[in-house]
């Protein structure tokens, strides 16, 4: 919705501190999941993150969150999913060259960011979209490159142990 | 019928050596291209751009390349500018590469999605083209198909990314090894003129860590802008690490420049230039003026290593304009001597 979504921009500090705090368990239990049922859940898991996300951002579920590092704007609002915005079409009143009714949503992004604990997040260079992630969960996927780097961590460190 | 004629006359002028083909690889250098060498040479260049023909007259390629002979030391071929169908960029800068000019192939990431990007840049790069421009375009909404499907696979900062992937690490974004990688030059446009202003900077920062060497900026008619934006740049070191082109035009008239801020995105027109407009007498001169006294500014700041002039349907009045300006210092930009155009003479 989209003035949820610009309240989420203008307030992401308080996301932010939401955020920080409901990711650990959010991650914490689907990797319990996934290790207890595999990937029965995913489904359910998709939905709920699509619904929640896509209440309070506008979510589009690329499958490549980034709206830690863009001031709680999802970048794929933008009618060019610029993850590098914005683009040097923006109108003088701050709105969006494709669609001028609307704020640009990197302006949001960048407005978003400056508020946050780490603004120059959103400074880092994002490469485009593995399209192949769209309609996924991110949280699913984040929850497995942890888990599966922790792994590593623990072969690495066994290894280490062992020579 | 017109044809390219080699012509190797010019032999005191430095950046002649083998105009149709790239020069020797230079040390430092990343392209083999001319444009490189003026800018690593430390002299202030002046780029521009042609609006590619609706036509498959290659004559008229030449044709409007000519207009900027002696003045221009490298032709930017609009990438369906606007979301207007033109020839494209790819065929225009391989015309211009054959008779020994230096283009700069202008790739928006409005029609194409990574794979024929990539294609393209080692097409061109075989055809001897050593600039590529990386943007990432207007909407389709803008321009003589807005029923067409948009691509946006990637960005302006992407493309940059994948550029310096092939040339660098000779692969693909696939990871696909390359034979021969393309020795281009990179760049991209930044507008510090819309907003958020003050994270203009920042975000040029981040093209230049993602590879841009050279930038070419949207109009500039406001020097204030600029001047605080160029000093932060230098601050940060940016100017160390890329070259950059700030970009002027020419008004026709006060109608056009009120016309241009109000319908096209991104042009920033400040009141005090509409109104020195509409108080000329003769106000294509004044737009001309205008835009002279904007090169000689722009050259006066820190930081600034050329300029890019835009001057769309008043082509033919660049090389007036430069001439007027002094900012080549009396240098001459190498042009190919050969070319005849046999329908004006
Ligand atoms: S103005 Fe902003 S939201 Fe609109 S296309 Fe450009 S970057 Fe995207």
């Amino acid at each position: 919705m989209y003035s949820l979504r610009r309240f989420a921009s203008k307030h992401s500090k308080a996301y932010e501190v939401v955020y920080k705090f409901v990711e650990p368990p959010i991650l914490a239990s689907l990797t319990w999941l996934n290790k207890v049922a595999g990937d029965r859940f995913d489904k359910p898991i998709t939905w709920m993150e699509k619904h929640t996300k896509g209440a309070l951002f506008d979510c589009q579920m690329c499958g490549n969150c980034v709206l830690s590092k863009t001031g709680m704007t999802c970048p794929m609002n933008c009618p060019k999913t610029i993850r590098n915005g914005p683009c040097g079409g923006v109108r003088a009143n701050g709105n969006c060259e494709v669609k001028p009714e609307m704020k640009c949503v990197w302006v949001e992004a960048w407005g978003g960011a400056s508020k946050m604990r780490n603004p120059q997040e959103i400074e880092l260079v994002q490469f485009a979209v593995d399209r192949s992630h769209q309609g996924s969960s991110a949280w699913i996927r984040l929850a497995k490159e942890r888990d599966k780097e922790k792994q590593d961590r623990k072969q690495a460190a066994i290894a280490e142990d062992v020579s | 019928m017109n044809k390219p004629i080699d012509n190797h006359d010019n032999e005191h002028h430095p950046y002649v050596d083998n105009p149709g083909s790239p020069l020797p690889p230079k040390e430092g250098h990343v392209s083999q291209g001319r444009f490189e060498r003026v800018l690593r040479d430390g002299h202030f260049a002046v780029t521009s751009e042609i609006a590619p023909p609706d036509s498959v007259d290659a004559d008229e390629v030449y044709r409007r390349a000519a207009l900027f002979d002696g003045a221009v030391d490298a032709i930017n071929a609009t990438d369906g500018s606007g979301a207007n169908c033109h020839m494209s960029s790819v065929a225009v800068c391989a015309l211009l590469s054959h008779i020994g000019y230096s283009p700069i192939l202008q790739i928006s990431c409005r029609d194409k999605n990574r794979i024929a990007i990539q294609g393209d840049i080692l097409g061109a790069a075989a055809m001897g083209v050593c600039n590529v421009l990386a943007l990432t375009g207007d909407d389709v909404s803008s321009g003589d198909h807005p029923e067409a499907k948009p691509v946006f696979d990637l960005d302006s900062v992407s493309l940059l990314t994948t550029i310096k992937t092939m040339r660098e690490e000779s692969r693909f974004l696939s990871g696909r090894k390359l034979d021969l990688a393309p020795k281009v030059f990179a760049g991209s446009s930044i507008n510090p003129f819309v907003p958020p202003i003050e994270s203009r900077v920042l975000q040029l920062r981040k093209k230049v860590e993602a590879g841009a060497e050279f930038i070419q900026s949207q109009y500039c008619f406001d020097m204030d802008i600029l001047k605080s934006m160029m000093k932060r740049a230098v601050d940060m070191g940016l100017t160390e690490k890329a070259f950059i082109l700030p970009g002027v035009g020419t008004l026709a008239s006060a109608k056009t420049a009120k016309w241009l801020r109000s319908n096209v995105p991104g042009v920033h027109i400040p009141d005090s230039i509409v109104k020195r407009l509409e108080g000329a007498e003769k106000q294509k001169a004044e737009g001309q003026k205008i835009c002279v006294e904007l090169m000689q500014q722009v050259k006066e700041i820190e930081g600034v290593s050329g300029v890019h002039v835009m001057a769309y349907r008043q082509e033919e009045f660049v090389t007036e304009m430069v001439d007027a300006s002094g900012v080549l210092d009396g240098r001459k930009a190498w042009a190919p001597t050969g070319w005849v155009d046999t329908a004006r003479t």
